[in-house]
C-alpha cells in the first residue's frame, strides 16, 4: 500500500502542484513532455539499431522505408521534441530568475511547449503513418521528390517541422522581451547597455583597459554572464530557425504545388547552393546554440555549485562574442566531400575557422573547472557529478568532430558512423543530457517547491547507466565508422552487427536509464503530481522570488 | 610519416584517439576525486593559461598542418584540375541507379584515376570500399555541379560501390560488386 501511496501522491506528499506559480508549471510542463520524447528517440534508437543487426526485426520486417522514416524521425523526436523543450523549459525559468524580472509571457511560454510538442508528434505521424523520409538534411530535391514520398505525408512532416520552429520563435521573442523589459534591475538601463552586455563586448572592453592599465569599461556589467550566454546562444537559435523554417516553406511550395496539378522544376533550386543554406542554419544549432548555451549552463551551474565568482569571467564574457563569429563561420566542414565547393571555403571555413571551436570549447571547460578547483573541497552532489560528466561528454566529442572537419580525415570519415556516433551521440547524450540533468536537480527544489527526491540510489545508478552506456554506444558507432559503416545506410545482411549488438548492449543501458529516471521521478512527485503539473495554475505569477523580496519592501 | 592508404590512417587515427579519449577521461576523473578530497591536492603540472590556449590553437591548426603533410590525397585533391590522371572514368546516377562505363574500371597499382560522377536527379554519394567494407574514399554527388575525384591507389584489389548518401530508400539497394580492381601489386601480375 506503501507502494502505491506514493505512486499516486509522490514521495512524502511533499508535491504539491496547487502551490506551484504559472512560471514553475510551463516549466515543468516542457520538461515532463521532453523527457517523454526522449524515450521515443531512444526507443527509435534501439529499434534502428536492432534492424542493423537483423532487418527482419520489428517494426522494420525487411523494410526500408519503414527503416528510414524512423531514422528521419528520430533527430526531429530527438534534437527538437526532446532537447529544445528541456533547453527552452530551463531557459525560460532562468531567465526571469536570474535578471530578477517576470517572465515576459507565460502564455507564450504554454504556446511554445505545445507547438513544439504538436509540431513533434505531426512530423511523426507524417514519417511513421506516410513513411514520408527525407531524412532531416533535407537534401534537394529530395524532400519534394513525389516519386518516391506521399504528398499528404510530405506536407503534414513539413508542417510539424514548421509548428516546431514557430514555437521556436516564440521562446525567442519571450527570452529578449524579457531581458529588454526596463523593470526591476534594469529599469534605468538603455537598450545599447543591455545590447553591449549580452553581445559580451563589455567583458572585451574589461580586458582591453586591463591591459592598458585603465579602469574596467563596467565593474558590475549589465547581464549576469549565464543570461549573456542564453542571449548570445538564442542568436544563433534564431538564425537556425529562419532557415530551417524558409527551407521548410520551400519544400511547402513545391508539394502544394503538386498537389494542386503544377508540376515545378525542381532543377530550379540548386543542390549545392541549398545544401550551403540549410547547413549554414543547422550548423548553428550544433555549433552556435549547442556550445553557447552550454558553456553558460557550466559557469552557471559552477557558481551556483561553489558559491563563488566565475574564473576569469571577463575572458568568458569576451569569448561568447568570438563564439558568434566562429559559429556563423563553421558551415563549410559539412561540405569538404562536396566537390564543387569552393576550395578556399573548405580550407577557411571548414577547417581553419572551425578549428577556433576547439579553442572556445577549450576556454569554457578550461574556466568550469578552475571555478571548481578554486573552491575545493566540494561535496560530490548529484549537480557536480552530471556537470562532470558532461564536461567529459565535450571532451570527448567536440575533438572527435574537429577531426573530421579536415580534408584528409573527411574523405574517409564523410557519413559514416563517426561523426553520428563519436561526435554528436557523444556530444548530445553524454555532453549536453549530462549537463542538462546537473541543471535539472539544481532547479528541482526552486521549481518544485522542495518536492523530496524518491531515490538518490536510483539517482545515483541512473547517472552510470546513462554515463557508461552514452560513451559505450557512442564509441561503438565510431569504431563501426571507422571500419566504413555508413550513417545514412540500411545494412541488409548484417555486415556490421557485431559492432551494432556491443551498441546495443550500451543503448540498452541508456534506455533502462531513462526508465530508472522516469520512475524516480514519478514517485518522487506522484501521479497526482504530474497530473496536477497540466492543471491551470491557482496564480499568475511569472517571477521566482520577488513576490517575497516585495512583501519583505 | 606518410600513410599511404586511407585503411593506414584510420588505423592510426583508432589509436590515437583511443589514448586521448583514455587521457581525457582520466583526467576528469582525476578532478573530480581531487575536488571532494579535505586535504588538498597538489597540482602535478602547472599549466599557464596561455601556454593552455596555445596548445589548443597549435592542436586546432597543427592537426591540419600534420595531415596535409602527410596525408598525400589532400594536395592532389585541391590540385587535381592541374594534374593529369592515368585513367579517366565517367560515371553517371539516375533513379538510384549507376550506370558504369561499359568496359570494367580497371586501373594499376600507383596509377592517377579520376572519377567524374554525375547525377540527373538526386543527390548521391560515390564511395569506393573493400572486400572487408572498410572504405577506400568517398565524395558527395550533386546534381547541377561536377562531381570529380582523383585518386592514386596503392593497394590492389576489387572494391565495390555504394552511394555514400541517402537519396531515398531504394538507395539502400544501391550496391555494384567489383565495380573497379586495381592490379599490379604483385611481381607476376600484368
Amino acid at each position: 500500500m506503501a507502494f502505491v501511496d506514493t505512486l499516486m501522491n509522490g514521495t512524502e506528499n511533499s508535491f504539491k502542484p496547487e502551490s506551484l506559480s504559472a512560471l514553475q508549471k510551463v516549466t515543468l510542463r516542457a520538461v515532463v513532455m521532453s523527457f517523454l520524447f526522449y524515450g521515443l528517440a531512444a526507443l527509435e534508437g534501439m529499434l534502428m539499431r536492432g534492424a542493423e543487426v537483423n532487418p527482419g526485426l520489428p517494426p522494420v520486417f525487411n523494410d526500408p522505408a519503414h527503416f528510414f522514416s524512423m531514422m528521419t524521425v528520430h533527430p526531429i523526436v530527438g534534437l527538437f521534441g526532446s532537447t529544445y523543450q528541456l533547453v527552452f523549459a530551463a531557459f525560460t525559468f532562468l531567465i526571469p530568475f536570474l535578471t530578477k524580472k517576470p517572465l515576459y509571457s507565460t502564455k507564450l511560454a504554454n504556446a511554445t511547449w505545445l507547438l513544439i510538442t504538436i509540431g513533434t508528434a505531426a512530423s511523426w505521424i507524417g514519417a511513421f503513418v506516410w513513411h514520408y523520409a527525407p531524412l532531416y538534411t533535407l537534401y534537394w530535391p529530395l524532400p519534394a521528390d513525389t516519386q518516391q514520398f506521399s504528398l499528404i505525408g510530405g506536407i503534414v512532416f513539413i508542417v510539424g517541422v514548421a509548428l516546431i520552429m514557430v514555437g521556436t520563435l516564440g521562446f525567442i521573442y519571450n527570452v529578449y522581451s524579457t531581458i529588454f523589459a526596463r523593470v526591476g534591475v534594469h529599469a534605468n538601463k538603455t537598450t545599447k547597455e543591455l545590447l553591449i552586455s549580452g553581445f559580451g563586448v563589455d567583458g572585451l572592453l574589461n580586458l582591453i583597459n586591463k591591459l592598458r592599465g585603465k579602469q574596467p569599461y563596467t565593474k558590475e556589467p549589465a547581464l549576469s554572464l549565464p543570461v549573456v550566454a542564453i542571449f548570445r546562444g538564442t542568436v544563433d537559435t534564431f538564425l537556425d530557425a529562419l532557415v530551417i523554417l524558409g527551407a521548410g516553406v520551400l519544400v511547402l511550395v513545391y508539394l502544394i504545388a503538386e498537389a494542386g496539378g503544377v508540376d515545378l522544376d525542381v532543377s530550379a533550386v540548386d543542390a549545392l547552393l541549398y545544401k550551403n543554406f540549410f547547413w549554414w542554419g543547422l550548423d548553428l544549432v550544433a555549433d552556435g546554440l549547442v556550445l553557447i548555451y552550454v558553456a553558460g549552463s557550466w559557469y552557471l551551474l559552477a557558481t551556483i555549485i561553489t558559491g563563488q565568482k566565475l574564473f576569469m569571467e571577463n575572458v568568458a564574457r569576451a569569448a561568447l562574442m568570438l563564439e558568434l563569429l566562429v559559429s556563423w563561420m563553421v558551415w563549410s566542414h559539412h561540405l569538404l566531400a562536396d566537390q564543387g565547393q569552393p576550395e578556399m571555403m573548405k580550407l577557411i571555413s571548414g577547417e581553419m575557422v572551425t578549428a577556433f571551436e576547439l579553442l572556445t570549447q577549450g576556454l569554457a571547460l578550461f574556466i568550469t573547472l578552475m571555478t571548481l578547483w578554486k573552491a575545493r573541497p566540494l561535496k560530490m552532489t548529484n549537480e557536480l557529478k552530471y556537470l562532470l560528466a558532461g564536461l567529459v561528454g565535450f571532451g570527448l566529442a567536440v575533438p572527435a568532430g574537429i577531426i573530421q572537419a579536415d580534408m584528409a580525415m573527411n574523405r574517409v570519415l564523410h557519413n559514416t558512423q563517426w561523426i553520428i556516433g563519436a561526435h554528436v551521440h557523444i556530444a548530445i547524450l553524454v555532453g549536453l543530457y549530462m549537463t542538462l540533468y546537473s541543471v535539472v536537480y539544481v532547479l528541482w527544489p526552486l521549481v518544485t517547491n522542495n518536492a523530496k527526491l524518491y531515490s538518490q540510489k536510483l539517482a545515483n545508478t541512473h547517472f552510470w547507466l546513462h554515463l557508461i552506456g552514452g560513451i559505450g554506444m557512442g564509441a561503438s558507432m565510431g569504431m563501426a565508422g571507422l571500419g566504413g559503416m555508413l550513417r545514412r545506410h540500411f545494412y541488409m545482411n548484417g555486415e556490421y552487427s557485431s559492432y551494432m549488438i556491443v551498441a546495443a548492449i550500451f543503448g540498452s543501458m541508456l534506455l533502462l536509464a531513462w526508465v530508472i529516471f522516469l520512475y524516480n521521478i514519478i514517485m518522487s512527485l506522484g501521479v497526482k503530481g504530474l497530473i496536477g503539473i497540466f492543471m491551470p495554475a491557482n496564480n499568475d505569477i511569472s517571477s521566482y522570488g520577488l513576490e517575497e523580496e516585495e512583501a519583505k519592501a | 610519416m606518410t600513410f599511404e592508404t586511407s585503411l593506414e590512417l584510420l588505423s592510426f587515427h583508432w589509436v590515437a584517439y583511443t589514448v586521448y579519449s583514455l587521457l581525457i577521461i582520466s583526467i576528469i576523473a582525476w578532478f573530480a576525486y581531487n575536488l571532494t578530497r579535505e586535504t588538498k591536492a597538489k597540482s602535478i603540472v602547472r599549466i599557464p593559461f596561455y601556454g593552455y590556449i596555445s596548445f589548443l590553437v597549435a592542436a586546432g591548426v597543427g592537426h591540419h598542418m600534420f595531415t596535409y603533410n602527410a596525408v598525400p590525397w589532400v594536395e592532389q585533391d585541391i590540385t587535381r584540375h592541374n594534374l593529369t590522371a592515368d585513367r579517366t572514368f565517367d560515371i553517371s546516377i539516375k533513379n538510384q541507379v549507376f550506370t558504369l562505363p561499359k568496359e570494367k574500371m580497371t586501373a594499376k597499382y600507383g596509377e592517377q584515376v579520376m572519377f567524374n560522377v554525375h547525377s540527373e536527379d538526386l543527390v548521391y554519394g560515390f564511395g569506393l570500399f573493400r572486400d572487408d567494407n572498410t572504405m577506400v574514399m568517398q565524395m558527395q554527388v550533386n546534381p547541377g555541379t561536377k562531381n570529380d575525384i582523383l585518386w592514386t591507389f596503392k593497394e590492389c584489389g576489387n572494391f565495390h560501390m555504394l552511394s555514400t548518401e541517402y537519396s531515398g530508400p531504394a538507395g539502400a539497394k544501391i550496391r555494384i560488386d567489383n565495380a573497379f580492381s586495381v592490379t599490379g601489386c604483385d611481381k607476376g601480375d600484368v
